[in-house]
Protein backbone atom coordinates (compact mmCIF):
# COMPACT_ATOMS: atom_id res chain seq x y z
CA UNK A 1 0.00 0.00 0.00
CA UNK A 2 1.36 3.57 -0.93
CA UNK A 3 1.99 5.42 2.27
CA UNK A 4 0.73 9.11 2.94
CA UNK A 5 2.72 11.32 4.94
CA UNK A 6 1.32 12.63 8.28
CA UNK A 7 -0.66 15.93 8.05
CA UNK A 8 0.85 18.52 8.97
CA UNK A 9 -0.30 21.70 10.90
CA UNK A 10 -1.51 23.88 7.70
CA UNK A 11 -2.92 21.10 5.89
CA UNK A 12 -4.88 19.93 9.48
CA UNK A 13 -5.81 24.11 9.92
CA UNK A 14 -7.29 24.09 6.15
CA UNK A 15 -8.92 20.99 7.15
CA UNK A 16 -10.73 22.47 9.86
CA UNK A 17 -11.65 25.94 8.42
CA UNK A 18 -13.11 23.98 5.17
CA UNK A 19 -15.29 21.79 7.90
CA UNK A 20 -16.51 24.82 9.68
CA UNK A 21 -17.27 26.28 6.35
CA UNK A 22 -15.30 29.67 6.55
CA UNK A 23 -13.69 31.49 3.57
CA UNK A 24 -10.31 31.99 4.08
CA UNK A 25 -10.51 35.63 4.24
CA UNK A 26 -13.37 35.03 7.42
CA UNK A 27 -10.88 32.74 9.22
CA UNK A 28 -8.10 35.15 8.09
CA UNK A 29 -9.48 38.21 9.59
CA UNK A 30 -10.75 36.42 12.93
CA UNK A 31 -6.72 35.94 13.47
CA UNK A 32 -5.74 39.33 12.36
CA UNK A 33 -3.58 37.93 9.08
CA UNK A 34 -4.02 38.65 5.39
CA UNK A 35 -5.88 36.06 3.47
CA UNK A 36 -2.83 35.32 1.32
CA UNK A 37 -0.66 35.33 4.78
CA UNK A 38 -2.93 32.44 5.68
CA UNK A 39 -3.36 30.98 2.65
CA UNK A 40 0.50 30.12 3.11
CA UNK A 41 0.22 28.67 6.51
CA UNK A 42 -2.81 26.39 5.17
CA UNK A 43 0.07 25.44 2.43
CA UNK A 44 2.33 24.52 4.93
CA UNK A 45 4.68 27.06 3.51
CA UNK A 46 4.85 29.20 6.26
CA UNK A 47 5.49 27.99 10.23
CA UNK A 48 2.88 28.58 12.72
CA UNK A 49 3.31 28.54 16.66
CA UNK A 50 2.79 30.57 19.63
CA UNK A 51 0.48 33.21 20.08
CA UNK A 52 -1.05 33.23 16.00
CA UNK A 53 -1.64 29.17 16.50
CA UNK A 54 -3.55 30.32 19.53
CA UNK A 55 -5.90 32.74 17.98
CA UNK A 56 -6.15 30.62 14.74
CA UNK A 57 -7.08 27.10 17.59
CA UNK A 58 -9.93 29.95 19.28
CA UNK A 59 -11.34 30.41 15.64
CA UNK A 60 -11.33 27.26 14.78
CA UNK A 61 -12.74 25.75 17.98
CA UNK A 62 -10.49 23.67 18.77
CA UNK A 63 -6.79 23.16 20.43
CA UNK A 64 -3.75 24.46 19.59
CA UNK A 65 -2.46 20.56 20.52
CA UNK A 66 -4.91 19.00 17.88
CA UNK A 67 -3.67 21.06 15.29
CA UNK A 68 0.05 20.64 15.65
CA UNK A 69 -0.07 17.06 16.80
CA UNK A 70 -3.05 15.80 15.24
CA UNK A 71 -5.44 13.36 17.32
CA UNK A 72 -5.00 11.98 20.84
CA UNK A 73 -1.92 9.45 20.50
CA UNK A 74 -4.32 6.98 22.25
CA UNK A 75 -7.20 7.08 19.56
CA UNK A 76 -4.81 6.77 17.24
CA UNK A 77 -3.03 3.46 18.92
CA UNK A 78 -6.35 1.99 19.17
CA UNK A 79 -7.68 2.83 15.46
CA UNK A 80 -4.12 1.28 14.34
CA UNK A 81 -5.33 -1.41 17.03
CA UNK A 82 -8.78 -1.89 15.18
CA UNK A 83 -6.85 -1.88 11.57
CA UNK A 84 -4.75 -4.80 12.82
CA UNK A 85 -7.65 -7.49 13.08
CA UNK A 86 -8.90 -6.41 9.77
CA UNK A 87 -7.65 -7.46 6.57
CA UNK A 88 -5.05 -5.17 5.91
CA UNK A 89 -5.37 -4.19 2.21
CA UNK A 90 -8.64 -2.72 2.88
CA UNK A 91 -7.67 -0.11 5.88
CA UNK A 92 -5.66 2.76 4.79
CA UNK A 93 -3.49 2.90 8.12
CA UNK A 94 -0.95 5.23 7.23
CA UNK A 95 -3.88 8.08 6.87
CA UNK A 96 -5.41 7.43 10.49
CA UNK A 97 -3.62 10.69 11.86
CA UNK A 98 -5.95 12.50 8.87
CA UNK A 99 -9.08 10.39 9.65
CA UNK A 100 -8.38 10.91 13.30
CA UNK A 101 -7.74 14.69 12.89
CA UNK A 102 -10.84 15.64 10.18
CA UNK A 103 -13.03 13.49 11.99
CA UNK A 104 -12.50 13.03 15.86
CA UNK A 105 -16.05 12.10 16.91
CA UNK A 106 -15.68 8.85 13.91
CA UNK A 107 -11.92 8.03 14.95
CA UNK A 108 -13.41 7.79 18.43
CA UNK A 109 -16.32 6.00 18.26
CA UNK A 110 -14.09 3.07 15.67
CA UNK A 111 -11.72 3.33 18.84
CA UNK A 112 -14.74 2.83 21.30
CA UNK A 113 -16.31 0.17 19.02
CA UNK A 114 -13.01 -1.97 18.68
CA UNK A 115 -12.17 -1.89 22.30
CA UNK A 116 -16.51 -3.18 22.97
CA UNK A 117 -15.77 -5.76 20.44
CA UNK A 118 -12.30 -6.39 21.52
CA UNK A 119 -14.51 -6.73 25.34
CA UNK A 120 -17.35 -8.53 23.97
CA UNK A 121 -15.36 -11.55 21.90
CA UNK A 122 -13.38 -12.05 24.78
CA UNK A 123 -16.87 -12.40 27.26
CA UNK A 124 -17.92 -14.68 24.11
CA UNK A 125 -14.86 -17.07 24.30
CA UNK A 126 -14.97 -17.20 28.07
CA UNK A 127 -18.53 -18.37 27.89
CA UNK A 128 -17.90 -20.76 25.59
CA UNK A 129 -15.40 -21.86 27.50
CA UNK A 130 -17.35 -22.12 30.22
CA UNK A 131 -19.71 -24.09 28.33
CA UNK A 132 -17.49 -26.36 27.05
CA UNK A 133 -14.74 -26.94 29.42
CA UNK A 134 -16.96 -26.19 33.35
CA UNK A 135 -16.52 -29.64 35.38
CA UNK A 136 -19.55 -28.20 37.21
CA UNK A 137 -21.65 -28.17 34.13
CA UNK A 138 -20.77 -31.15 32.89
CA UNK A 139 -21.33 -32.86 36.44
CA UNK A 140 -24.55 -31.69 36.31
CA UNK A 141 -25.53 -32.98 32.66
CA UNK A 142 -24.29 -36.30 33.60
CA UNK A 143 -26.53 -36.38 36.78
CA UNK A 144 -29.34 -35.35 34.86
CA UNK A 145 -29.24 -37.98 31.53
CA UNK A 146 -27.69 -40.71 33.82
CA UNK A 147 -31.57 -40.08 35.83
CA UNK A 148 -33.08 -39.77 32.55
CA UNK A 149 -31.54 -43.09 31.18
CA UNK A 150 -32.41 -45.00 34.95
CA UNK A 151 -36.09 -43.94 34.48
CA UNK A 152 -36.37 -44.75 31.12
CA UNK A 153 -34.84 -48.55 31.59
CA UNK A 154 -36.72 -49.10 34.84
CA UNK A 155 -39.96 -47.58 33.73
CA UNK A 156 -39.62 -49.91 30.24
CA UNK A 157 -39.41 -52.52 32.48
CA UNK A 158 -42.21 -51.86 34.70
CA UNK A 159 -44.44 -51.25 31.68
CA UNK A 160 -43.46 -54.39 29.85
CA UNK A 161 -45.90 -57.38 28.92
CA UNK A 162 -43.53 -59.72 30.78
CA UNK A 163 -44.36 -60.59 34.22
CA UNK A 164 -42.45 -59.47 37.09
CA UNK A 165 -42.48 -60.77 40.52
CA UNK A 166 -44.41 -58.19 43.21
CA UNK A 167 -40.52 -57.80 45.11
CA UNK A 168 -38.83 -56.73 41.85
CA UNK A 169 -41.68 -54.92 40.64
CA UNK A 170 -41.84 -52.61 44.62
CA UNK A 171 -38.32 -52.39 43.72
CA UNK A 172 -38.81 -50.86 40.71
CA UNK A 173 -41.04 -47.94 41.74
CA UNK A 174 -38.81 -47.25 44.58
CA UNK A 175 -35.81 -46.82 42.43
CA UNK A 176 -37.78 -44.62 40.25
CA UNK A 177 -39.08 -42.50 42.94
CA UNK A 178 -35.26 -42.07 43.65
CA UNK A 179 -34.38 -41.11 40.36
CA UNK A 180 -37.00 -38.61 40.15
CA UNK A 181 -35.95 -36.70 43.60
CA UNK A 182 -32.39 -37.00 41.64
CA UNK A 183 -33.45 -35.65 38.82
CA UNK A 184 -35.22 -32.47 40.44
CA UNK A 185 -31.73 -31.57 42.05
CA UNK A 186 -29.76 -31.82 39.32
CA UNK A 187 -32.02 -29.89 37.64
CA UNK A 188 -32.10 -27.26 40.03
CA UNK A 189 -28.50 -27.72 40.02
CA UNK A 190 -28.52 -26.68 35.89
CA UNK A 191 -30.82 -23.59 36.81
CA UNK A 192 -28.24 -22.19 39.22
CA UNK A 193 -25.64 -22.71 36.41
CA UNK A 194 -27.27 -20.87 34.50
CA UNK A 195 -28.07 -18.03 36.40
CA UNK A 196 -27.32 -14.17 35.67
CA UNK A 197 -23.50 -13.46 35.68
CA UNK A 198 -22.32 -12.09 39.08
CA UNK A 199 -22.00 -7.94 39.34
CA UNK A 200 -18.52 -7.32 37.86
CA UNK A 201 -18.67 -10.20 35.77
CA UNK A 202 -21.46 -8.23 33.21
CA UNK A 203 -20.71 -6.98 29.69
CA UNK A 204 -20.31 -3.19 28.93
CA UNK A 205 -23.79 -2.24 29.24
CA UNK A 206 -25.25 0.60 26.00
CA UNK A 207 -25.75 4.22 27.64
CA UNK A 208 -29.09 3.55 27.91
CA UNK A 209 -28.79 0.33 29.50
CA UNK A 210 -26.32 2.36 31.82
CA UNK A 211 -28.46 5.09 32.68
CA UNK A 212 -31.41 2.39 33.43
CA UNK A 213 -29.25 0.72 36.06
CA UNK A 214 -28.85 3.88 37.36
CA UNK A 215 -32.43 4.99 38.11
CA UNK A 216 -32.49 1.27 39.15
CA UNK A 217 -30.16 1.90 41.75
CA UNK A 218 -32.84 5.23 43.07
CA UNK A 219 -35.74 2.93 42.82
CA UNK A 220 -36.31 5.35 39.57
CA UNK A 221 -37.18 8.15 42.03
CA UNK A 222 -34.96 11.29 42.41
CA UNK A 223 -35.00 14.03 45.08
CA UNK A 224 -33.19 16.68 42.82
CA UNK A 225 -35.90 16.31 40.24
CA UNK A 226 -38.44 16.88 43.10
CA UNK A 227 -37.38 20.22 43.47
CA UNK A 228 -36.77 21.56 40.05
CA UNK A 229 -33.12 20.51 40.05
CA UNK A 230 -33.09 18.19 36.86
CA UNK A 231 -31.87 14.46 37.25
CA UNK A 232 -29.12 15.75 40.05
CA UNK A 233 -25.52 13.94 40.54
CA UNK A 234 -26.29 10.30 39.41
CA UNK A 235 -25.71 7.33 42.03
CA UNK A 236 -22.68 5.98 40.13
CA UNK A 237 -20.34 7.60 37.52
CA UNK A 238 -21.53 7.25 33.91
CA UNK A 239 -19.72 7.36 31.17
CA UNK A 240 -20.18 10.81 28.88
CA UNK A 241 -23.28 9.32 26.82
CA UNK A 242 -25.01 7.98 29.52
CA UNK A 243 -24.77 11.20 31.57
CA UNK A 244 -26.06 13.02 28.63
CA UNK A 245 -29.33 10.64 28.70
CA UNK A 246 -29.61 10.77 32.27
CA UNK A 247 -29.65 14.91 32.39
CA UNK A 248 -32.40 14.61 29.99
CA UNK A 249 -34.40 12.55 31.79
CA UNK A 250 -33.81 14.42 34.34
CA UNK A 251 -35.07 17.50 32.92
CA UNK A 252 -38.21 15.27 32.12
CA UNK A 253 -38.40 14.28 35.72
CA UNK A 254 -38.24 17.98 36.72
CA UNK A 255 -41.23 19.54 34.74
CA UNK A 256 -43.50 16.02 35.25
CA UNK A 257 -42.46 17.02 39.28
CA UNK A 258 -43.20 20.41 38.86
CA UNK A 259 -46.95 19.75 36.58
CA UNK A 260 -47.89 16.68 38.90
CA UNK A 261 -46.30 17.92 42.41
CA UNK A 262 -46.20 14.04 44.77
CA UNK A 263 -49.04 15.36 47.45
CA UNK A 264 -51.47 15.61 44.20
CA UNK A 265 -50.40 12.64 42.97
CA UNK A 266 -50.65 10.54 46.35
CA UNK A 267 -53.92 12.91 47.28
CA UNK A 268 -55.59 11.21 43.50
CA UNK A 269 -54.44 7.83 44.38
CA UNK A 270 -55.99 7.72 47.91
CA UNK A 271 -59.11 8.76 45.82
CA UNK A 272 -58.78 6.43 42.65
CA UNK A 273 -56.63 3.71 43.53
CA UNK A 274 -53.93 2.62 40.78
CA UNK A 275 -56.37 3.42 37.69
CA UNK A 276 -54.18 5.63 36.08
CA UNK A 277 -56.67 7.16 33.47
CA UNK A 278 -58.60 8.15 36.24
CA UNK A 279 -55.99 9.67 38.10
CA UNK A 280 -54.57 11.82 35.10
CA UNK A 281 -58.26 12.54 34.52
CA UNK A 282 -58.45 13.73 38.25
CA UNK A 283 -55.39 15.73 38.06
CA UNK A 284 -56.41 16.84 34.48
CA UNK A 285 -52.47 15.92 33.26
CA UNK A 286 -51.48 14.26 30.37
CA UNK A 287 -51.49 10.44 30.12
CA UNK A 288 -48.02 9.57 29.18
CA UNK A 289 -46.95 12.39 32.20
CA UNK A 290 -48.99 10.62 34.51
CA UNK A 291 -47.15 7.13 33.51
CA UNK A 292 -43.82 8.45 34.03
CA UNK A 293 -44.80 10.36 37.50
CA UNK A 294 -46.21 7.00 38.74
CA UNK A 295 -43.15 5.24 37.82
CA UNK A 296 -41.14 7.11 39.61
CA UNK A 297 -42.63 7.22 43.00
CA UNK A 298 -40.86 6.46 46.19
CA UNK A 299 -41.73 3.25 47.51
CA UNK A 300 -44.73 3.66 50.32
CA UNK A 301 -46.73 0.61 51.67
CA UNK A 302 -49.58 -1.03 49.72
CA UNK A 303 -47.75 0.54 46.46
CA UNK A 304 -47.55 -2.20 43.41
CA UNK A 305 -44.26 -2.23 41.57
CA UNK A 306 -44.85 -0.32 38.41
CA UNK A 307 -42.68 -0.90 34.90
CA UNK A 308 -42.25 1.66 32.48
CA UNK A 309 -41.80 1.84 28.84
CA UNK A 310 -41.12 4.61 26.16
CA UNK A 311 -40.81 3.45 22.84
CA UNK A 312 -40.31 5.53 19.33
CA UNK A 313 -42.38 5.01 16.66
CA UNK A 314 -39.90 1.89 15.83
CA UNK A 315 -41.02 0.32 18.76
CA UNK A 316 -37.40 0.39 20.08
CA UNK A 317 -37.74 1.03 24.23
CA UNK A 318 -36.10 4.26 24.30
CA UNK A 319 -36.41 4.52 28.27
CA UNK A 320 -37.36 0.66 29.85
CA UNK A 321 -37.62 0.12 33.56
CA UNK A 322 -38.38 -3.30 34.29
CA UNK A 323 -39.79 -5.03 37.92
CA UNK A 324 -40.28 -8.36 39.03
CA UNK A 325 -42.97 -10.23 36.39
CA UNK A 326 -42.18 -7.20 34.10
CA UNK A 327 -39.44 -7.94 31.37
CA UNK A 328 -39.27 -6.34 28.43
CA UNK A 329 -36.20 -7.49 26.29
CA UNK A 330 -34.92 -4.79 23.85
CA UNK A 331 -35.31 -5.58 20.53
CA UNK A 332 -36.98 -9.08 21.04
CA UNK A 333 -40.09 -8.10 22.98
CA UNK A 334 -43.35 -9.99 22.39
CA UNK A 335 -45.20 -7.50 19.94
CA UNK A 336 -48.72 -8.34 21.43
CA UNK A 337 -47.21 -5.98 24.17
CA UNK A 338 -50.50 -3.10 24.97
CA UNK A 339 -47.38 -0.56 23.91
CA UNK A 340 -47.01 -2.21 20.20
CA UNK A 341 -50.90 -1.92 20.17
CA UNK A 342 -51.13 1.40 21.28
CA UNK A 343 -48.55 2.40 18.20
CA UNK A 344 -51.28 1.48 15.90
CA UNK A 345 -53.70 3.52 17.44
CA UNK A 346 -52.72 6.91 17.69
CA UNK A 347 -54.25 9.04 20.88
CA UNK A 348 -56.24 6.23 22.11
CA UNK A 349 -55.41 5.22 25.75
CA UNK A 350 -55.47 1.33 26.01
CA UNK A 351 -56.03 -0.49 29.28
CA UNK A 352 -55.13 -4.08 28.77
CA UNK A 353 -54.87 -7.42 30.99
CA UNK A 354 -51.79 -9.01 29.70
CA UNK A 355 -50.73 -13.16 30.97
CA UNK A 356 -47.21 -13.08 30.85
CA UNK A 357 -45.25 -16.71 30.84
CA UNK A 358 -43.55 -18.15 34.06
CA UNK A 359 -43.64 -19.96 37.09
CA UNK A 360 -46.77 -18.60 38.01
CA UNK A 361 -48.03 -17.22 35.32
CA UNK A 362 -47.89 -13.24 36.08
CA UNK A 363 -51.19 -10.79 35.63
CA UNK A 364 -50.56 -7.41 34.64
CA UNK A 365 -52.81 -4.75 33.85
CA UNK A 366 -51.17 -2.26 30.98
CA UNK A 367 -51.99 1.58 30.54
CA UNK A 368 -50.73 2.15 26.90
CA UNK A 369 -51.08 5.29 24.24
CA UNK A 370 -48.69 6.52 21.43
CA UNK A 371 -49.03 10.09 21.29
CA UNK A 372 -47.15 12.93 18.65
CA UNK A 373 -43.96 14.67 20.34
CA UNK A 374 -43.35 17.66 19.91
CA UNK A 375 -44.35 20.78 18.18
CA UNK A 376 -46.09 19.55 14.66
CA UNK A 377 -44.07 20.48 11.64
CA UNK A 378 -44.82 20.79 7.62
CA UNK A 379 -42.28 19.64 6.54
CA UNK A 380 -40.97 16.58 9.12
CA UNK A 381 -43.06 13.28 9.38
CA UNK A 382 -44.96 13.84 12.88
CA UNK A 383 -42.71 11.76 15.84
CA UNK A 384 -44.49 9.47 18.25
CA UNK A 385 -43.85 8.28 21.38
CA UNK A 386 -45.49 5.30 22.92
CA UNK A 387 -45.66 5.14 26.83
CA UNK A 388 -46.69 1.86 28.58
CA UNK A 389 -47.16 1.43 32.30
CA UNK A 390 -47.30 -2.40 33.58
CA UNK A 391 -48.45 -3.43 37.22
CA UNK A 392 -49.67 -6.45 38.40
CA UNK A 393 -53.19 -6.64 38.17
CA UNK A 394 -54.95 -6.10 41.75
CA UNK A 395 -58.90 -7.41 40.79
CA UNK A 396 -58.43 -10.02 37.97
CA UNK A 397 -62.03 -11.10 38.78
CA UNK A 398 -62.94 -7.33 37.74
CA UNK A 399 -61.26 -7.82 34.21
CA UNK A 400 -64.27 -7.75 31.23
CA UNK A 401 -62.25 -9.34 28.86
CA UNK A 402 -60.18 -12.36 28.95
CA UNK A 403 -56.59 -11.16 29.10
CA UNK A 404 -53.89 -11.15 26.48
CA UNK A 405 -51.68 -14.22 26.74
CA UNK A 406 -48.24 -12.87 25.61
CA UNK A 407 -44.29 -14.12 26.22
CA UNK A 408 -41.42 -12.46 26.84
CA UNK A 409 -39.36 -13.05 23.37
CA UNK A 410 -40.35 -15.53 20.65
CA UNK A 411 -37.03 -17.42 21.38
CA UNK A 412 -37.84 -18.36 24.73
CA UNK A 413 -41.92 -18.32 24.95
CA UNK A 414 -43.75 -21.78 25.48
CA UNK A 415 -46.77 -20.29 23.59
CA UNK A 416 -48.18 -22.62 21.50
CA UNK A 417 -50.43 -21.63 18.05
CA UNK A 418 -49.23 -17.60 18.31
CA UNK A 419 -50.14 -15.76 15.63
CA UNK A 420 -47.44 -13.35 15.91
CA UNK A 421 -44.53 -15.66 16.53
CA UNK A 422 -41.19 -14.79 14.90
CA UNK A 423 -39.11 -17.86 15.07
CA UNK A 424 -39.24 -21.06 16.67
CA UNK A 425 -38.57 -21.18 20.45
CA UNK A 426 -35.77 -22.99 21.81
CA UNK A 427 -38.72 -24.71 24.35
CA UNK A 428 -40.26 -26.34 21.16
CA UNK A 429 -43.55 -23.97 20.92
CA UNK A 430 -44.00 -24.77 16.55
CA UNK A 431 -42.63 -23.22 14.05
CA UNK A 432 -43.30 -19.14 13.27
CA UNK A 433 -46.58 -19.55 11.68
CA UNK A 434 -47.03 -16.30 10.44
CA UNK A 435 -43.19 -15.94 8.30
CA UNK B 1 -24.90 -70.71 33.02
CA UNK B 2 -25.20 -67.95 30.68
CA UNK B 3 -22.92 -66.29 28.76
CA UNK B 4 -21.07 -63.48 31.07
CA UNK B 5 -21.40 -59.94 31.05
CA UNK B 6 -19.72 -57.83 33.28
CA UNK B 7 -21.24 -54.22 33.66
CA UNK B 8 -19.16 -51.44 35.17
CA UNK B 9 -21.24 -48.48 35.88
CA UNK B 10 -21.62 -46.60 39.14
CA UNK B 11 -25.44 -46.05 38.75
CA UNK B 12 -27.12 -48.09 41.13
CA UNK B 13 -30.18 -47.84 39.33
CA UNK B 14 -29.32 -48.15 36.01
CA UNK B 15 -26.87 -51.58 37.09
CA UNK B 16 -30.16 -52.51 38.34
CA UNK B 17 -32.12 -51.96 35.03
CA UNK B 18 -29.59 -53.45 33.11
CA UNK B 19 -28.75 -56.68 35.12
CA UNK B 20 -32.55 -57.90 35.22
CA UNK B 21 -33.10 -56.92 31.83
CA UNK B 22 -30.09 -59.23 30.44
CA UNK B 23 -30.47 -61.66 33.35
CA UNK B 24 -34.04 -62.31 32.40
CA UNK B 25 -32.41 -63.06 28.87
CA UNK B 26 -30.16 -65.48 30.16
CA UNK B 27 -27.00 -63.41 30.27
CA UNK B 28 -25.04 -63.69 33.41
CA UNK B 29 -24.17 -60.34 35.20
CA UNK B 30 -22.02 -59.18 37.16
CA UNK B 31 -21.08 -55.63 38.17
CA UNK B 32 -18.60 -53.57 39.38
CA UNK B 33 -18.91 -49.62 39.91
CA UNK B 34 -14.98 -48.37 41.04
CA UNK B 35 -13.37 -47.36 38.06
CA UNK B 36 -10.07 -47.75 40.01
CA UNK B 37 -10.62 -51.28 40.81
CA UNK B 38 -11.77 -52.18 37.50
CA UNK B 39 -9.05 -54.00 36.26
CA UNK B 40 -8.81 -56.15 39.23
CA UNK B 41 -12.31 -57.26 38.86
CA UNK B 42 -11.37 -58.33 35.52
CA UNK B 43 -8.26 -60.48 36.12
CA UNK B 44 -10.08 -62.32 38.82
CA UNK B 45 -12.92 -63.13 36.54
CA UNK B 46 -12.07 -62.73 32.77
CA UNK B 47 -16.07 -62.14 31.22
CA UNK B 48 -17.39 -63.05 27.54
CA UNK B 49 -18.36 -59.38 27.20
CA UNK B 50 -17.76 -56.01 29.15
CA UNK B 51 -20.34 -52.72 29.17
CA UNK B 52 -18.22 -50.50 30.01
CA UNK B 53 -19.41 -46.86 31.68
CA UNK B 54 -17.28 -43.52 30.33
CA UNK B 55 -17.31 -41.17 33.50
CA UNK B 56 -16.88 -43.32 36.18
CA UNK B 57 -15.37 -42.59 39.93
CA UNK B 58 -11.18 -43.89 40.67
CA UNK B 59 -10.85 -43.58 36.47
CA UNK B 60 -12.51 -43.42 33.55
CA UNK B 61 -13.77 -45.53 31.11
CA UNK B 62 -11.59 -44.99 28.16
CA UNK B 63 -8.40 -45.61 30.75
CA UNK B 64 -9.88 -48.89 31.43
CA UNK B 65 -10.02 -49.91 27.96
CA UNK B 66 -7.29 -48.55 27.03
CA UNK B 67 -5.83 -51.77 29.66
CA UNK B 68 -8.13 -53.80 28.31
CA UNK B 69 -7.00 -53.82 25.10
CA UNK B 70 -3.43 -53.75 26.40
CA UNK B 71 -4.30 -57.14 28.33
CA UNK B 72 -3.41 -60.07 26.18
CA UNK B 73 -6.08 -62.17 27.36
CA UNK B 74 -8.60 -59.45 27.03
CA UNK B 75 -7.23 -57.75 23.91
CA UNK B 76 -10.19 -59.04 21.74
CA UNK B 77 -13.02 -58.72 24.36
CA UNK B 78 -16.40 -57.20 22.95
CA UNK B 79 -16.83 -53.57 24.63
CA UNK B 80 -19.75 -51.85 24.81
CA UNK B 81 -19.05 -48.21 26.19
CA UNK B 82 -21.81 -46.51 27.67
CA UNK B 83 -21.56 -43.01 27.60
CA UNK B 84 -24.13 -39.54 28.73
CA UNK B 85 -21.96 -37.80 26.04
CA UNK B 86 -23.08 -38.37 23.29
CA UNK B 87 -20.50 -35.97 21.31
CA UNK B 88 -18.74 -36.77 18.12
CA UNK B 89 -15.27 -36.50 19.79
CA UNK B 90 -16.16 -39.08 22.69
CA UNK B 91 -17.34 -41.36 20.38
CA UNK B 92 -14.17 -41.11 17.98
CA UNK B 93 -12.07 -41.15 20.99
CA UNK B 94 -13.35 -44.52 22.11
CA UNK B 95 -13.63 -45.83 18.67
CA UNK B 96 -9.83 -45.46 18.68
CA UNK B 97 -9.21 -47.00 21.54
CA UNK B 98 -10.70 -49.94 20.72
CA UNK B 99 -14.59 -49.92 21.53
CA UNK B 100 -16.45 -52.76 19.82
CA UNK B 101 -19.71 -50.22 20.11
CA UNK B 102 -20.99 -47.24 21.54
CA UNK B 103 -24.40 -46.51 23.40
CA UNK B 104 -25.14 -43.01 24.28
CA UNK B 105 -27.59 -42.87 26.96
CA UNK B 106 -30.18 -42.60 27.42
CA UNK B 107 -30.50 -45.67 25.56
CA UNK B 108 -33.80 -48.09 25.31
CA UNK B 109 -33.94 -51.21 26.96
CA UNK B 110 -33.94 -52.93 23.21
CA UNK B 111 -31.19 -51.52 22.28
CA UNK B 112 -28.89 -53.12 25.07
CA UNK B 113 -30.30 -56.37 24.47
CA UNK B 114 -30.15 -56.58 21.18
CA UNK B 115 -26.52 -55.72 20.97
CA UNK B 116 -25.30 -57.94 23.58
CA UNK B 117 -27.14 -60.42 22.06
CA UNK B 118 -25.64 -59.52 18.91
CA UNK B 119 -21.76 -59.39 20.00
CA UNK B 120 -21.77 -62.58 22.26
CA UNK B 121 -24.88 -64.55 21.13
CA UNK B 122 -27.82 -66.02 23.60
Amino acid sequence: MASTPPLRTGSRIRARRLDLGLRQADLAEKAGISPSYLNLIEHDKRRIAGRLLTEIAAALETSPSLLTDGAERAVLDAMRQAASTAEASAVEVARADELAARYPGWAGLIAEQAARIAALEARAQVLADRITYDPDLATALHGVISAVTAIRSTAAILTSDEKIDAEWQQRFHRNIHDDAIKLAAESDALVNYFEPPEAGDTVPLSPLEEVEAALGQTGWHLEAGEVGQGAGAPPRKLRKPAQQIFDAWGAVYARDAEALPLRDVDAAIAKHGYDVWAIADALGADLAQVMRRLASLPDAPGRPPMGLVICDAGGFPTMLKEVPGFAFPRGTACPLWPVFTALGQMGRPLVTDVLVPGQPETRLKCWAIAQPVGAARVDRPPLIQATMLAMPDADPDAGQTAPVPLGVSCRICPRRGCAARREPSALGAGPAEQL
Amino acid sequence: MGKRVLLIEDEPNIIEAISFILSRDGFTVHTHEDGATAMDKLSSQTPDMIILDVMLPGRSGYDILRDVRAMPETAELPVMMLTARGQTKDRELAERLGATLFLTKPFSNTEVRDHVRALIGT
